[in-house]
């Protein structure tokens, strides 16, 4: 259910059939509504709806709204969390018919993430892991405890763009140290680029260690991989 | 009368508990392997695999712990006086623990706590009344980290006879810091009758006693060193968002960890304990200076209360980065709510930055509000027998002085004025600007604080501590050091 007048809306009026049907997705994933996402992503492909289109002219669009809103402080982190659920159910229905047709979304980039050794702390991950996933990247989860030679291992075999250690206790955030050392080691950096996020990680943390970025929520890791990929909106 | 506040009434903690009970058994608690043994030998079914071993506990079986776990019990000092009492509505604070930023005074920036950190701040604490017990404030980041959960007990013993809340940092560490305050006491034994430290224990929101945090929980109660449960759910985040959804997560964290305890060793002391917290919606942190936090730590001690339970809470922290208004507001507001609740222990002075950051200054002006929640906690009393020597009508609250006065208005000459004032009020540090503008240009209360700092360091005297006690501490740092592979060469102190 949506509570009404809570939520921001999206609001243009007039438009065809079709401006009417992308409107109604962006405010289904505006919304945080799956249900309304999975039957308007449905609806799109029995009317011969590019489903491409359907992700760059509707469901997107709201999750980019979900996201600018959240950081003006509209909306809140449960609103941002069922926005990424809404799109997840748009992308699950379209992605069948994208790879039939050839037009796959192009990933904005493959990010390994993972909170450090000892660290069984993973809300923020698991915020950034959905965010980014919603936005189009594709999310390689290791989980909680991650040991350096885990993020090593997965970095290879997905040659990920990018490698994300979150800490959240001031004790574990050397295993953010670690698994920079251990991307050096390996030669993997500079063309794999290191981020840190935590509770207790800072800009310093970050130069300390020569990470490549940090982040302070998942709407800042967003802006923050689609920065280091080159595809940054960069916003005021 | 005391006053007192209540957040719950009677039904509403029965409820608490027993969805708490309902907790236990579905979905059931996380816990680490070394516990797995001795939940099996008690009846508790726990699932197969070590790593996913999820316990049920029933509630008779936690009854039964609670049972066997002290109404109260006493932390000690270095004299082994009574210095700390967990149990009944007796309130004491602490400064927060393990910061691991310090905020410089004079740039007013974080940067990374040392020794001379942590050493400062247990020489204020030393100074002040308002602390019952030292805490291990802040992470030294001179020392090596292996060891520095060992290393800050260290420096806090070296330079304090007060009691210590502490914790370890990992299971090898917790045996030395236990080594380390047997040495202090003389003996194990000595220790385990006069405790001069509390170990906080914190099991992970939702419902999971960590391997490292179940391991703690048996050495401590082997140890009979006490033991505070620490249990921190998050609402919205961790935890249920409402805040009655949180304190049942609590409680059904904290019992679990109490059953653990108990049932390896039944008696030995142990704390309903929390730094239970709302999770922020917009910045996913922990606010410890919301009012709702503070809320919590008021209703997750009450269902403790309930049980009987000494209690510990977790508030006079603030989400500011400075001392300011806003820091001045929250740990001002927690301290009052904190006290007027009972809470026997109640941690968190100093801390700044939702805990991510220690300020020694805030932590003279946290003195100020702990005294006067310790005055407003003592209510008005009724007085008249603390006038000696005097025939005065001791049962009048205003007649007799009225008697004397007449209509004079001159209470200032009278003997019940000289001997009373100083138990009516508070007299405040001079961080609390009371004083009418002068010629002097005001100050504000930072300044005020940096110069009480600087003046209750000097006044300080570090307590003397018998050679062979010294050897002791630097054989097990030695050992400790040796173990964990670093140089034993540690910073001056």
């Amino acid at each position: 259910m949506v509570l009404a007048g809570l939520i921001p809306r999206l609001i243009l009026a007039g438009g065809s059939v079709l401006d009417q049907l992308f409107r109604a997705m962006r405010q289904s994933i505006i919304d945080g509504a799956p249900d309304m996402a999975t039957e308007l992503a449905q609806q799109a492909l029995a009317n011969g709806v590019d489903p491409l289109e359907a992700v760059n002219q509707g469901f997107a669009v709201g999750i980019a709204f979900a996201g600018d809103q959240f950081g003006c402080g509209e909306m809140f982190l449960p609103d941002l969390l069922m926005s990424a659920e809404a799109m997840k159910a748009a992308i699950k229905i379209l992605e069948p018919e994208m790879l039939k047709r050839g037009s796959r979304r192009e990933a904005l980039g493959k990010i390994v993430l993972g909170t450090a050794r000892g660290d069984i702390h993973d809300i923020g991950k698991n915020l950034v892991a959905t965010i980014l996933s919603a936005s189009g990247f594709q999310i390689f989860d290791l989980g909680t405890s991650v040991t350096p030679e885990q993020f090593v291992a997965k970095a290879k075999e997905v040659d990920a763009d990018i490698v994300g250690v979150s800490a959240l206790l001031t004790t574990t955030m050397a295993g953010q140290k670690a698994v920079i050392e251990a991307l050096d080691r390996n030669g993997l950096r500079p063309r794999v680029k290191a981020i840190i996020g935590g509770a207790a990680v800072t800009s310093k943390w970050a130069a300390e260690i020569g990470a490549d970025g940090f982040s302070r929520n998942a709407i800042d890791a967003l802006e923050l991989a689609k920065n280091l990929m080159g595809k940054g909106t960069a916003l005021a | 009368m005391r006053p007192s506040i209540q957040l719950l009434s009677a039904e509403l903690i029965g409820r608490i508990l027993r969805e708490a009970f309902e907790l236990l058994m579905s979905p059931g608690v996380r816990v680490g392997s070394a516990v797995v043994e001795l939940l099996r030998s008690a009846g508790v079914e726990v699932g197969v695999a070590a790593s996913d071993g999820v316990a049920r506990i029933p509630e008779s079986l936690v009854r039964q712990c609670l049972a066997s776990a002290p109404r109260d019990f006493y932390l000690y000092n270095r004299q082994g006086e009574k210095a700390v009492h967990y149990g009944g509505d007796d309130v004491h604070f602490d400064p927060g623990s393990c910061c691991v930023q310090m905020l410089d005074p004079d740039t007013l920036e974080a940067r990374p706590s040392e020794t001379r950190d942590l050493v400062r701040i247990v020489q204020v604490t030393e100074t002040l009344p308002q602390f019952a017990a030292q805490s291990t404030a802040v992470v030294c980041n001179d020392a090596p980290s292996a060891i520095g959960d060992l290393y800050r007990l260290l420096v806090v013993l070296q330079h304090s006879d007060k009691p210590v809340v502490t914790g370890s940092f990992s299971a090898a560490g917790l045996q030395g810091m236990i080594d380390l305050l047997a040495a202090d006491s003389g003996s194990p034994d000595k220790l385990r009758q006069q405790p001069r430290a509390v170990f906080d224990v914190c099991p992970s929101p939702p419902l999971n006693w960590s391997e490292f945090g179940s391991h703690n929980l048996l050495d401590l109660a082997r140890a009979g060193v006490p033991a505070e449960i620490v249990a921190m759910p998050l609402a919205g985040g961790t935890a249920p968002v409402t805040l009655a959804g949180s304190v049942t997560q609590h409680a059904a964290e904290v019992l679990a960890g109490i059953a653990l305890h108990q049932l390896a060793g039944p008696g030995s002391p142990v704390v309903w304990g929390g730094a239970p917290a709302i999770f922020d919606m917009r910045t996913g942190g922990a606010p410890m200076g919301a009012v709702e936090t503070a809320m919590l730590n008021m209703a997750c001690a009450e269902v403790g209360k309930h049980l009987g339970l000494p209690t510990h809470g977790y508030l006079v922290a603030t989400d500011s980065k400075f001392v300011d208004a806003q820091a001045g507001a929250e740990s001002g507001r927690s301290a009052m709510l904190g006290a007027l609740a009972g809470i026997n222990m109640i941690s968190g002075a100093g801390m700044l930055e939702s805990l991510a950051c220690f300020s020694v200054e805030k932590l003279v002006i946290d003195a100020e509000w702990i005294a006067s929640a310790q005055r407003l906690a003592r209510g008005i009393e009724v007085r008249g027998e603390e006038v000696r020597g005097d025939d005065v009508r001791r049962e009048s609250l205003a007649t007799a002085m009225f008697a004397q006065t007449g209509l004079s208005g001159e209470f200032l000459k009278l003997k019940e004025t000289r001997a009373l004032f100083r138990l009516e009020q508070y007299l405040p540090s001079p961080v609390i600007d009371r004083s009418a503008r002068g010629s002097e240009p005001p100050s504000d209360v930072s300044t005020r604080a940096r110069t009480l700092v600087d003046e209750l360091v000097s006044k300080y005297q570090k307590p003397p501590l018998p050679e062979d006690v010294l050897r002791k501490f630097q054989a097990i740092v030695d050992r400790d050091a040796d173990r964990a592979g670093v140089a034993t060469a540690l910073p001056r102190n």
